[in-house]
């Protein structure tokens, strides 16, 4: 059948475009349609209110001892909230931007007037596990999956990882308390 | 084989009734009266052996579902509850989590006899391509399944290898939060991937009806690798029923074999003790090692030192394997007749299995004794890190390089006129019997 | 020709425990001491449980290790099941068993009053899994220094040599070697998995096996009495309650080995028909 009518049309000159334009509009509706209907599937998958409502988290610094870093879940990502050291802040502080992969500042990193407390998300940017506090060749954290080495600003320094671990959002509610995200 | 007759007659009345409406019967017998070259070895009983494993696979799989719960809370426990109070639970348990080794094992032994007899090479392109399709659904299949039980091992391969999409530039980080169902791995990525591991295997079992169909449509590759010419047929060839069935069927037992060894005397030896321990987002295992399947893969992916890079050379090592038809270009199929290919061959073998040794191995790790050599670049010599380099430098030039070169430089042997030649005649060499080869 | 074929099966089958082997990681320096062989009775295919043991390993788990360590996929029932610590073949099913009531009734797990509907205590029943030490992982971790116990169900499955593992561990605690800067609350044992490295001020190429552990030594000697008069010392304590930990792992074991046996031999009887069938059909087909 659908031959039969383009042979037709094929006789009418400039009435054939405007029916070849009729038959190619319907064909572009129906793929419009198509992806008008798979994108509300392809939509449902993104994060859900739910997901999305426990997006922040309060945290009070004194918990954390210097020297030593608390874990909290964020997002359901761990996050690491080091009380660094005088002398960890200051080989933080030292080391020249020459030397990092993903070059930023110590304090850039840190709040003003809060410069012992490092909070960074507590993935590797590698492939996400979870880095060891206290190890590695930088003193900072040490990813046991394929060997990325942060220093302890939480910077890369050797292995795959790309980027140096994320600071998130966060500000302080107190001296003492933040609020992530 | 394409142009066999039909030589089914439908006898009762209700036959012929059907044979007219829907000939389904006709397709079955013809299907097993298909004239089948009378060579093929038990290389090729892989075949009926997958249908098997994947048949396996969704029957357990199926019942597994009625009482496994997908949701990051209660699916250790409810996978435990399987293993304990379901009745038979612990055999349809461990049946479906060794069957996947199970059918990894055979579609490896399948895909190298395909590359050894060169059964990829026209008219059967399509059949190997559509193989290759069933086999990157397979690892994705495998890799959802894995998730499921949800254990550390679980919750840390899919952190890891649901971070190599965002690795891709610009749109990945978005793809991934898609994909995740949030920031993180969670109930809502639990969830979607127990359905898709559901779905999937569904997929396979419709690649396999194309994967048969371009087979029959194209005709049986065999050891000698030659067409064979229609007035030969009666000769060089043998029904597929019984003559492979009962051949199939004996391979087949023979695998259920090793199945059940592993299944009732060693269940959890090609799994990870780590999986028995309950998801926990916030410790890391010391050592994230994938299935012993994805080894190789899992080790070209570390080989490269650049993240996105390794993410594009480990699906490269898949995707190469789709255009294989056209980069080999000797005009012989079988490596029975390629001497030289076959050592580069036999090569390869060994560095797939280095592969997937070096991908179960800590990259720092010395490969020989305890010392260190040099460092080049950015590691010791006396690594994993370069031995996996070497090797997956070997895997790519294997294809790119080798199989183009190889085949316009190399001086085949003499190929028989018939499959019923090398047979009849011993002189001509035959790749189970000349050791010197190997 | 039929040989060589059959050769080329075999080498198949080779090649397949080959690969499986390469799932096995090696052990590089610095890790864990290999646990020592405890000669269990179930260990091998031919292997059962000793229901002695069994009994006296749940009698440790009882009297020691549940102080901390929860076991929350094991229920009292699953005592009493063939093969268990306290089957009774007179008993009518594990629930009804009377070893395994008398030991339920000995906990109070949380309920609900069915007239009141108010948060009670009540005793037990065989139905009911092995209580929690602690609320909640939270509070397990805080009463602990922050590491909590690990739950136990399935410990066994969840290290490498589970049994012999456990039994090492815990009979296995050593004085932490000189050189070695040990945190205050912690402990030195070869046999858990860590790496020394950056705590060991020592010769550097002998690094000490093993790593922390947040658990004081469990054991000393005659801390329990058994019943059948077996001497309770630190390793026949460690022994036992690791065969009873295996034994929970997966109380299906021993079934699952014997179901094999039947399995195999009846493949075999297969495997060597349908070889028969085979020969007869391709006999006089030159291939």
């Amino acid at each position: 059948m659908a031959e039969q009518v383009v042979t037709h049309d094929g006789e009418g000159g400039d009435d054939a475009t405007r029916r070849d334009f009729i038959h190619i509009a319907a064909g572009a509706a129906a793929a419009g349609a198509g992806v008008m209907a798979a994108w509300p599937l392809i939509n449902s998958m993104n994060p859900a209110a739910d997901t999305l409502a426990l997006s922040t988290v309060e945290f009070d610094m004194s918990k954390v001892q210097e020297g030593q870093q608390v874990v909290i879940q964020w997002q359901g990502k761990p996050v690491f909230v080091r009380y660094r050291t005088e002398r960890e802040v200051q080989e933080a502080a030292d080391t020249p931007l020459s030397d990092l992969k993903d070059p930023q500042t110590d304090a850039e990193r840190v709040k003003e007037g809060h410069q012992q407390y490092l909070v960074v998300v507590g993935s590797c940017t590698h492939l996400g596990c979870v880095p060891t506090f206290g190890t590695g060749d930088f003193g900072g954290w040490f990813c046991p999956c394929h060997g990325s080495h942060y220093d302890t600003s939480g910077r890369i320094r050797k292995g795959p990882a790309p980027l140096n671990l994320a600071v998130p959002e966060y500000e302080y509610l107190s001296d003492t308390s933040i609020r992530i995200g | 084989m394409s142009d066999h007759e039909s030589t089914y007659v439908p006898k009762t009345g209700v036959e012929k009734w059907l044979d007219t409406r829907l000939p389904i019967v006709r397709f079955g017998a013809d299907y097993m009266s298909l004239p089948t070259p009378k060579n093929l070895n038990y290389w090729y009983t892989f075949g009926g052996i997958l249908a098997l494993c994947l048949m396996i696979q969704i029957v357990t799989g199926i019942v597994l579902a009625m009482h496994y719960v997908p949701n990051t809370a209660m699916a250790f426990e409810s996978v435990e509850r399987i293993m304990r109070d379901v009745n038979g639970g612990w055999l349809v348990r461990y049946v479906h989590a060794n069957g996947a080794s199970m059918f990894f094992i055979a579609v490896y032994l399948h895909m190298l006899r395909g590359l050894y007899y060169g059964s990829y090479k026209a008219p059967r392109e399509m059949i190997w391509i559509v193989g290759c399709v069933i086999f990157f659904l397979m690892i994705a299949t495998a890799f959802l399944g894995y998730v499921l039980p949800w254990g550390q091992m679980s919750f840390w391969g899919a952190e890891v290898i649901t971070n190599l999409i965002g690795a891709v530039p610009v749109v990945g980080e978005p793809i991934l939060i898609w994909l995740r169902g949030g920031p993180s791995i969670d109930n809502a990525t639990l969830n979607r991937f127990f359905s898709l591991h559901y779905l999937l295997p569904f997929v396979i079992a419709g690649c396999v009806v194309l994967h048969l169909w371009a087979l029959h449509h194209a005709g049986q590759n065999n050891p000698v690798g030659i067409l064979i010419p229609k007035d030969r047929q009666a000769k060089d060839t043998v029904p597929f029923h019984p003559y492979y069935t009962v051949k199939d069927g004996f391979a087949i037992i023979l695998f259920l074999i090793m199945f059940a060894y592993f299944v009732f005397f060693n269940p959890n030896a090609l799994g990870h003790a780590d999986n028995y321990i309950p998801a926990n987002p916030l410790v890391t295992p010391a050592h994230i090692v994938p299935e012993w399947y994805m080894l190789p893969f899992y080790a070209i992916l570390r080989a490269i030192p650049d993240k996105f890079g390794g993410v594009v050379a480990m699906f490269g090592a898949i995707a190469v394997l789709f255009v294989i038809p056209w980069l080999d270009t000797s005009k012989v199929r079988s490596m029975r007749y390629r001497p030289q290919m076959r050592t580069f061959f036999l090569i390869f073998l060994v560095v797939c299995f280095g592969l997937g040794w070096c991908g179960g191995q800590l990259p720092d790790a010395h490969v020989i004794g305890d010392f260190d050599t040099f460092i080049l670049i950015d590691g010791d010599l006396n690594s994993y890190l370069w031995l996996t380099r070497l090797l997956t430098a070997y895997y790519f030039i294997f294809f790119l390089v080798l199989m183009p070169l190889v085949g316009l430089r190399e001086k085949p042997l003499p190929i028989p006129a018939s499959i019923s030649e090398p047979v009849l005649s011993p002189r001509i060499p035959d790749a189970a019997e000349t050791p010197k080869a190997v | 020709m039929t040989r060589t074929r059959l050769r080329s099966a075999g080498l198949a089958v080779l090649a397949a425990v080959g690969l499986g082997l390469a799932a096995t990681p090696a052990l590089a320096a610095g890790e864990a001491k290999h646990p020592r062989h405890a000669g269990f009775s179930f260990e091998g295919p031919f292997g059962t449980f000793d229901q002695a043991q069994l009994q006296r390993g749940y009698k440790v788990y009882r009297e020691v290790c549940s102080a901390c360590h929860s076991m929350n996929l094991v229920y009292f029932r699953t005592l009493g099941e063939k093969g268990g610590p306290f089957y009774d073949a007179h008993a009518e099913n594990a629930a009804q068993n009377r070893y395994v009531r008398a030991i339920a009734a000995e906990f109070e797990v949380p309920g609900i009053d069915t007239e009141t509907g108010e948060a009670i205590l009540r005793p037990a029943t065989a139905a009911d899994a092995f209580p929690n030490p602690y609320p909640n992982a939270t509070a397990a971790a805080a009463a602990n220094g922050g590491a909590a116990p690990p739950d136990l169900s399935v410990m066994a499955k969840a290290r490498h040599d589970g049994a012999n593992y456990i039994y090492s561990l815990l009979s296995g605690y050593q004085e932490a070697p000189a050189g070695l800067a040990i945190n205050q609350g912690q402990y030195y044992n070869p046999y858990m998995a860590g790496d020394m490295t950056p705590f060991w001020s020592g010769d550097p190429e002998h690094v000490p096996y093993g790593g922390f552990i947040a658990m004081a030594p469990p054991l000393r000697d005659g801390q329990v009495t058994f019943d059948d008069g077996t001497e309770a010392s630190v390793d026949q304590m460690a022994k036992d309650v690791a065969a009873f930990i295996a034994w929970a792992s997966e109380p299906k074991a021993v079934e699952r080995k014997q179901t094999g046996f039947a399995v195999l031999a009846y493949l075999l009887l297969f495997a060597g028909l349908t070889y028969a069938s085979y020969r007869r059909i391709w006999k006089g087909v030159a291939h």
